[in-house]
Parts: structure tokens; sequence; C-alpha cells
């Protein structure tokens, strides 16, 4: 028998539909698979006994012939998503301990589907983090090496991307506030979708920064994300922000046909001093464009500049906000100080259980709110940040897609970046245009630099126009024909 | 334009109820200015006349109707709690 | 203009006021959660994973909070904002979970507005309402349950309050408690909140400032959460007293916020040692902008009961009820409605035009009914004798079946056992005599057996008619008709 966790979820839904495999079969490989890649540090809790009830279920369910395309699929849940009495700590030491009495939105349509969950994946604290290295948890190895050299997987989804490289999942959720299912899928030679602000929604979702966090699924494939994505994605009354929408099937969108699809290229993201081999890629995949049949437009988006720092404003903003809420009243950690009052618990428990990049965003967003200071950043940073929208909008008045690298280099070693917050910031900058106007993107493995890293194209589309992205997707990772493989060392 | 010194950060702390030893305050003061002084790039953007975002998405809010349909779980409430007696949440008594 | 001032050294001072109301919001669910909001439950009972701040929890908001601040402000006349918007104030305190509360900051729901007050003997003044915003209510904190530790009720947490700020066009404590009582009464009679500032359902910030007139406005201190208008009064006359005392001895005063004892009589300092609050506002990304049509509003002005200046009005000009009587029965709710019910259930009994009867029924409840309230403790809510009984025995009267005397005997025994007027005047047979021959003839005894009187009455004592119809009375047990006794006696006297 050919080794199951090598195959993609659309391969094992056919199989699961013909009775060639079950859910049972596929979780127990799994299982394995995650104990096996241990040295990775993908997940940070292992849920077997959970995994398989949900695979007998999942059986049962295929038996009545009530599969659907996630029913019996092991998948790997981000720590940030509420899973009902399962570890749930955003891979911070201030959740220590934290049980949800409640389920996300998103894991909660994946189990409805079937879906069976091997355990809760690692990730940078509260997403806060572009290399997975701020996690309690310590950090993610990425199935890639640079030669003997470990390198970091990207984040803030780095146990997602190092669990689906990894094959210790089959798909994994992740979410993205400002590029972190994007870059770190680029980083890991997966495919990495961040869906329309308010498709999925966000009840459940530990907040990092509220008006751009958005879930959105790691899979191997592009096909496998359209199935993983229309099972978590769906209008839910309990997020305000989620959007009355109905969800297209995804999977149809997937013809291979982007004839006379306008593809804008734009003119902002040839970044000054970015590899020749990126580049080179980049140009690679416009030809791809060119060849499936689509038009090529040069397009401009002006303030592309400026979204970084538009975004560490915003962002840091909304955390030191959304963050409040941890001070060992209710939850979590408590670190009361001898003879200590209120305050000194809070103070305490907040210095113990937060982290350093976590501590300097709430400096930096409890600053920038600060009175004073309000309109020169804050409101400063929300009025650029509906220009860089505004660029979009215009833009896709002439293009139907958008292609751009997803990230300005391949992965890094560890602590290579890591004294350093800008350098470290700058991984971002070109998913953080798209997650400041709350734009479906994705990221499509397509080639490999001269280390033998993966690296990424980013396709980002119109709003609530996630088919196109996928269209498109599917035509760029069939034209790469990415095959690469990492070599599996950590078996 | 940012010039944090060490009681403005200080300050940030006391106001987010982070503890921060004195002999850290100066280093972050440093990191802080070091990102501030990179995101007041944005100061050479004519903002003049631009609302600023107040969504992105372009939706309305849904209101919900007035019926009690929560509540009622007093035990998943304090479920999690670092310590909670007779019903309620217990902290340490704020000194005056 | 009030003329209240206050004597110092240096002269006259004159006391600027401005208050900010928390008003909790007449509602089923909480702003954000569907947890309720009765009072009373154990604790952390009526608290969703939403108001305990679970990690991932979002709100979602009530569309009657909504409704009723929208129903407030155009109660007071006031502008109503088509678009507004929720912000976080933040601040760290044990009993609020979010680390913020949700409010509305740059825009509140509803803007300008008038609220007039009734000062007596038909005097008015107009103050105005800045703006009106919906925002969250935190939980309790209780200090006094263990020696080392408070304990946290989230149950208050997330119920909707509106925060009614006025202008600071008040200047003495009496208008500043007219102010008060007359917003209670407004939101009493709208139905937006119950008005119970035992419960904490409504409490008052004060914000004091002293000034000599015609100066600008003196340094303000805010007093927070007083819970009953007559210690609004006291703080007031406390504070403005103290700020005059501090300037006075070369002092300045200090913009802090105080608490009033009520134990004392005074207020004092709240401010502790730490650097003023800085509450980092910013719009709530949890949530869009409140947007609604004119049509939503056009309902919400629809479904207003008639506001109390405009029953008073109806009252005085076509009910021809005493400005006295109508000022009294419209400032308490339940007062009005049972004058209301009283008049129509009378008119329909004696089908007689309301006009002709709501004067005399007016003075009936301000007089026999309220009278008996008050010996008996009682509220109108819990009175014994109701609207429909009320307006039956004065039906009674109305149609002659007993005297006005008689109708005061046979409502002390309703207002006892709750019976009804008729059962007793049958029982104890107090219908009124009003049979011509019967009254004639005891007419004619009375007249018998005091001759002498007779005599001094012929010879021109003509007052002595009111002890002929005291005798007449006197012998029919009260019953007898007095319209018919002065009809029937003077012709028989004058001979």
């Amino acid at each position: 028998m050919t080794d199951l966790t090598k195959l993609t979820i659309a391969e094992a839904r056919d199989l699961l539909k013909k009775g060639d495999i079950t859910s049972r079969e596929l979780t127990e490989v799994h299982i394995a698979s995650v104990d096996a890649a241990d040295a990775l540090n993908a997940y940070i809790a292992k849920t077997p006994e959970l995994a398989l009830e949900q695979a007998d279920k999942a059986d049962a369910k295929i038996k009545a012939g009530e599969q659907k395309g996630m029913t019996g699929i092991p998948v790997g849940i981000k720590d940030l998503f509420a899973t009902k009495g399962v570890h749930t700590q955003a891979c911070s030491h201030i959740l220590d301990g934290f049980k949800p009495e409640y389920e996300s939105t998103v894991t909660q349509n994946l189990w409805d589907d079937g879906a069976v969950m091997l355990g809760k994946l690692n990730m940078d604290e509260f997403a806060m983090g572009s290399s997975n290295e701020t996690s309690f948890y310590g950090p993610v190895k990425n199935p890639w090496r640079r030669g003997d050299t470990d390198t970091v997987p990207g984040g803030s989804s780095g146990g997602s991307v190092s669990s689906v490289a990894g094959f210790a999942a089959m798909g994994a959720t992740a979410s993205d506030t400002g590029g972190s299912i994007r870059q770190p899928a680029s980083f890991t030679g997966t495919f990495g979708f961040k869906p329309t602000y308010g498709r999925c929604s966000r009840y459940g979702m530990v907040a990092f920064a509220s008006s751009l966090d958005q879930a959105g699924t790691i899979t191997r494939t592009v096909r496998d994300g359209a199935i993983m994505m229309e099972s978590i994605s769906g209008f839910d009354v309990k997020d305000s922000t989620s959007v009355d929408m109905p969800v297209p099937n995804f999977e149809a969108a997937l013809t291979g046909d982007i004839r006379g699809k306008k593809i804008g290229i734009p003119q902002e993201y040839h970044l000054a001093g970015m590899p020749a081999e990126i580049e080179a890629l980049w140009q690679q995949g416009i030809e791809w464009m060119k060849a499936a049949g689509a038009e090529i437009v040069d397009i401009n988006l002006p303030h592309t500049k400026y979204a970084l720092p538009t975004y560490y404003i915003v962002a840091p903003a909304e955390a030191s906000s959304n963050l409040a809420r941890y001070d060992g009243v209710r939850y979590g950690l408590r670190d009361v100080p001898q003879n200590g009052g209120l305050v000194d618990m809070y103070e305490a428990t907040r210095a113990a259980g937060f982290g350093d990049e976590v501590k300097r965003r709430i400096m930096i967003g409890t600053y920038v709110l600060s009175a004073g200071y309000y309109d020169a950043y804050y409101l400063k940073a929300q009025k650029v940040r509906q220009l860089i929208a505004d660029d979009f909008k215009r833009a896709f008045e002439k293009v139907d897609a958008i292609l751009t690298p997803t990230a300005p280099s391949a992965a890094f070693a560890f602590g290579e970046k890591s004294d350093d917050p800008i350098a470290m910031y700058l991984n971002d900058v070109f998913t953080v245009p798209a997650s400041l106007a709350g734009l479906p993107g994705s990221s499509v493995p397509v080639g490999l630099d001269a280390n033998g890293l993966p690296l990424g194209l980013q396709i980002l589309g119109k709003p609530w126009d996630e088919e196109t992205v996928f269209k498109v997707s599917g035509v760029m990772e069939e034209a790469a024909n990415f095959t690469a493989k990492p070599a599996e060392w950590w078996r | 334009m940012s010039n944090i010194d060490k009681a403005t950060v200080a300050k940030i702390a006391r106001l987010a109820r982070i503890k921060i030893e004195d002999d850290k305050l100066e280093p972050l003061a440093g990191e802080l200015n070091n990102i501030l002084g990179w995101v007041e790039q944005l100061d050479e953007v004519n903002t003049d006349d631009i609302q600023p975002m107040s969504s992105v998405v372009n939706a309305k809010l849904r209101w919900r109707q007035d019926e009690v349909s929560d509540g009622d779980k007093q035990e998943s409430v304090l479920k999690n709690a670092p310590n909670a007696e007779y019903g309620f949440f217990a902290v340490p008594k704020v000194i005056e | 203009m009030s003329n209240y001032r206050i004597q110092g050294a240096t002269g006259d001072w004159e006391v600027v006021l401005g208050l900010e109301v928390h008003a909790q919001v007449v509602s089923n669910a909480k702003l954000f959660s569907g947890a309720a909001t009765e009072f009373g439950a154990e604790p952390n009972a009526q608290v969703s994973l939403v108001d305990a701040a679970m990690p991932g929890m979002l709100p979602t908001i009530n569309a009657e909070c909504i409704r009723q601040a929208v129903r407030t402000g155009l109660a007071l006349g006031a502008q109503i904002n088509k678009f507004s918007v929720f912000d976080r104030k933040n601040y760290f305190y044990a009993d609020l979970p979010q680390g913020y509360q949700i409010s509305q900051f740059k825009h509140p729901i509803v803007g300008e507005g008038t609220v007039t007050l009734d000062l007596g003997e038909g005097r008015t003044k107009d103050v105005g309402v800045e703006r009106i915003h919906l925002e969250q209510d935190a939980g309790k904190s209780m200090h006094d349950q263990h020696p080392q530790l408070t304990y946290v009720d989230l149950n208050r947490s997330g119920v909707a309050l509106m925060e009614i700020v006025s202008k600071p066009d008040m200047r003495s404590p009496e208008e500043a408690g007219a102010y008060l009582t007359k917003l209670r009464t407004i939101l009493r009679y709208i139905g937006t909140c119950d008005g119970n500032m035992e419960q904490g359902s409504m409490r008052a910030d004060v914000n004091v400032s002293v000034r000599k007139p015609g100066d600008p406005l003196g340094t303000r201190c805010e007093i927070k959460n007083v819970n009953s208008i007559r210690f609004v009064r006291q703080a007031i006359e406390y504070e403005a007293q103290r700020q005059v005392d501090i300037i006075e001895a070369g002092g300045t005063i200090d913009q802090e916020t105080r608490l009033f004892d009520p134990s004392k009589g005074e207020t004092r300092s709240m401010r502790s040692k730490e650097e003023a609050h800085d509450y980092r506002y910013f719009p709530d990304p949890d949530l869009l902008p409140v947007e609604f049509d004119d049509a939503f509003v056009d309902a919400a002005r629809e479904s207003l009961p008639e506001l109390p200046d405009d029953k008073k009005a109806r009252f005085v000009e076509e009910l021809g009820v005493s400005d006295y009587n109508a000022g009294v029965l419209v400032g308490e709710k339940e007062s009005c409605d049972y004058f209301e019910n009283l008049l129509s259930a009378l008119a329909a009994k004696t089908g007689k035009d309301a006009k002709a009867l709501a004067a005399k029924a007016s003075n009936w409840v301000m007089g026999d009914l309220f009278g008996a309230l008050n010996k008996a403790s009682k509220s109108v809510s819990e009175s014994p004798v109701s609207a429909k009984q009320g307006a039956d025995l004065l039906a009674l009267v109305e149609d002659g079946t007993i005297s006005g005397r008689i109708a005061k005997d046979v409502f002390e025994i309703m207002f006892e056992t709750g019976k009804d007027a008729e059962a007793i005047v049958e029982e104890k047979g107090l219908r009124q005599v009003s049979d011509t021959g019967e009254i004639e003839k005891i007419i004619d005894e009375v007249i018998a057996a005091n001759p002498g009187q007779l005599e001094q009455y012929r010879a021109g004592k003509d007052k002595l008619i009111g002890f002929f119809v005291g005798q007449v009375m006197k012998a029919t047990g009260g019953k007898a008709n007095p319209g018919m006794v002065n009809q029937l006696l003077k012709p028989k006297l004058d001979g």
C-alpha cells in the first residue's frame, strides 16, 4: 500500500468514497506521523484519542453516504482556534492551562463536515511573528533545510506549514493578520490561502488585530486548499464582521482556464535589493500566465511602501486593547507578588505571561493610542490604510488578479533576524498590503532557490472573488509543477 | 517626532499594566524609538480630506433580537479561573 | 435665573452644575450578549462567555438597546444620529473583563436635546442635553467579603447603559434635583429605564464648579455615582461650599473625581497617587458603525406614549384639572396612570364627558386616595382600591346614589377591606334618600320639633337654615340628598 500520509486531501477523499481506505486507517497513519515529526516541534498538543473517535464517526458518515469534502480527513489546528476542552493558548504563557468551554466556528465547521483533529499546532505567540520564534513552546523547524542548517518555517502559522509540509497533517487551519499564512507557505513549499476579510468567522479565534485577522488554510495543493476553505468558510451571526454571502464551490473554480483574464503586475513590488532569483521566478510566473492565455497588465499601487508602517501602527494598537483581557483574573496565568494587590497582580502576570515581541507590540500600540498621539499615529495610519485599499480598488478596475512574489526572501536560519524587529517585519512587505485591504490571496509554491529552499508566488483577488484566486493559483501550480519534497530528516 | 525616554516607557508600561524592571526601560526606549521612527515615514503621505478607514468590510452592522439566549453557565464561566470562591472570581484587593 | 448663591467672605458665588446620568436600558438581554439583565441572580449566573471576555469571544449588538436609545433621544427632542460608532475605552479593573468598555466617544447615537424642569408655581427652565450614548455596564467588585480578596460578579457586566450628558446649565441643588426628577419621569413614561435609583439602574455623576456671577467657568470636580436625588442635592451643597472655602482661602480647585459619603454628608477625593487615566479611545474593530434610516426613527417616534409635558398641558387645558394637581399627577407615572384609568372608567360608567369629571376626579385622587395611601405608607401601585373601584365609587356620587360625605365613609371601608363601593353601600344601607315625600315628611317633623329656631329664622336670622339642614341630615343618618333638602326646606321655612 502507498504511504497514506503522502496523499492529497482530494485523493484521500476519493479513496474514502470508494471504500478503498477508512478514515481510521488514514488517521492512525497520521497519528504515527505526528509522533515521528516531534523534531519539527509543529504540534504543541496532540489529540490522538479524539482523532480516532472522530475518524470512526467519519467512517460511519461515509458509509451512510453523507461524505463531504473534509469527512475523515486528519488535520492540524493552529493553537489560535478555540477547541472545546483542548489546549488553546495561542502559544502564550499567559494562557497557561486554558481549556475553552467553547469551539471556534472555523473548527466547528470542520467537525460538522466530519474532519479529524490530530492536535494543536505551534505558532508565534498571539500570531505576532514571522519566523515562529516567539512561541512560548519553542520555535518550529522548517522541514526544508539550508544544507545542514535548520531554517525557520516562517510565521506566524509555523506549526501549520511545518506539519503539512512534513506530512504530519493533510491540511491545517491557519490565520493571517499581515501575511501569517502566505509567508510561511512560501517558506515551506505549501499552498496557503487567506480569504476575503469577513469570509470566515472570527468567533473563537484568539484575537490579535481584529480588523485584520482572518482564518485560512495550509494544504499541499491548490485543490486541497479549495476543499478545506469551502469547509471553514461561511457566515456566522456570532461575528459582527462576518459577511452574509453564499460560499461558492471553490473546487469548481479550478477549471484550468484563465484565457483572457487580466493579471496585474504592481511595479512597486520590484524592491531594490530583492534576491535576483525571486525577481526571476516572478518573471517566470508572468511567462506562465501569458502562456496560459492571460493578459499581463502593469499596474501601480502607489502607497505600497507605506503598508508596513501602517500595519505596525494599526495592528499593535488593536492588539494592545485585545490583549488587555489577559489579566490573571478569569483564566490563564496569575502571578501575585508577595503582599501584592490587584495592580501588582496585573503587572506581574502580564510581565511573566507575555514574551518580548508581544510586549513590544503592546507598548507600541498603547503609545500610538495614548492622549496626544492618537491623531498623529493611529488616525493617520487608518487614513493611509484607506489610501492603500483605494489603490487596490483602482487596480482591480483594470485587472482580475494581481501576481507578486510572496516574500522577499526564502526561509532563513534561526536567530538571523530575531535581533532586529524591523528586519523581521520587512518579511511581510508583499503580504501586508492585501491584509490591510481585506483582500483574498494565496501563495503557490513554484520553485527552489539556489540553496534548495522553496519559494512562492502570491496571487491576490478582488473582495469576495476567491474563485479567481483559486483558478489562477491552479494554473500557476500546474505550470510550475513543483514536485520537490523535503528530505525527511526529522523522522 | 517620537522621542520616547525612560519616563515615557515607564508611563506606557504602567498604562499597559506590564511590570518592566528599571534596567530594561532604557533599552526598550531605544527599540520603541526605532520602530516609531520607522513608522513615521507616514508623515510623507498627504491625507488631507481622507476619511480614516472604519471597516474593511463594506457591510452594515447586523442587529440581534432582544432575546435571552445565553448565560446560566456559572460553572463554564468560572472553570478556568485561577481562584474562584462562592461563585465569584476572587482577586487580590486593590491596595490604595 | 436661579438666585441660589453661596455667601462667601468675598461676596456671592454662583454654582454651575452639569449632570452625567447613567440609565440602565430596559431590555431583556445585554447590549452585546444574549445573557439576561435581571437583578438578583446568583453570582456569575447571568454571564455569557462574551461578558466574561473569554479569548476569541465577540460582541453582537442588541437591536432593542438601539431602539430604546433612539426613543429616549426623541423624548428629549434631541438630534438622532443615523450613523454612530462604538469605541473602546481602555482601562484595567477587575470587574471590567475585556480590559476596555465598549462605549461611544466621537459619534454618539443621540445629539443635543432639552429637558424642561418644573420648578414649582408654574416656573420652568430648559436644561440642554449635550448627548446620549450607549455603553456597557461593568461588573461588581465586593471588597468586604474576605480579608485579603475582592470578589467579582459579572452579572452586570455588559448590561446596556445610556449615558445622558447635560450641559452645565443648572445653577442650584434644586435645579439639579428637578433635572434628575424630570429625566427620571420621562424615562419611566417611555419605558427606556425603570429609574430605580436604589438598585442602581439610574445613577448620576455631578460636575460642580463655582464662580462669581458673570465670571468665566471655574474648575470643576466630578462627584461620581450618586444614587439618590436627595444625595445629589446634599453633595452639591457640600461640594460648592468646599470649593468656595478653598478659593477664598487663596487656594485653587484641582480638577478631580470625588465621591459622596452619605453618612457624613461629605465629598472626598477618589484620586489615587497614580497618573490620570488615559482611556485610549479608538473605534471597536469587532463592530461596524451603527446605521439606520428615517423609517426606523419614525417607528420609534410612533411607539412613544404621550410625554409628561404634553400630558400635563392636556390635563390643564382640555380637562380643566388645576395646574398643581396636573403637575403632581404627571410627576409619577403610576399616579398618572391611576388617574387616567379612573377618569376613563368614570366617564364610561356615568356616560358623562371626561371634561366634566376630571377636576373632581383629580381632587379625589390627590385628596382622599393619596391621603389614605400616605397614612398607610403605601405607594399608588400598592393601593387596595383599584382605579376601577375608585371610579365606581365616584360614579355613585355622580348619579346621586350616595352623597360626597357618605362616599368618604365608603372609601374608608373600601381601603380597609378592598370591597367594591356598591356592595358596601347596599350592605350598610347607605343609599341616599331622594324621595321627595319622605324628605318632606322629615322636614315637617324637624320644623315642628324646633319652633324657637323657626321663629328666629323668620325674624331674619337666615343663617339658621344650616341648622335645619343639619337636623334633617341627622334624622336621615346623612343619607338625605343634600341638594333636595336645601330645595325643599326653604319654602317650608319661609312659610
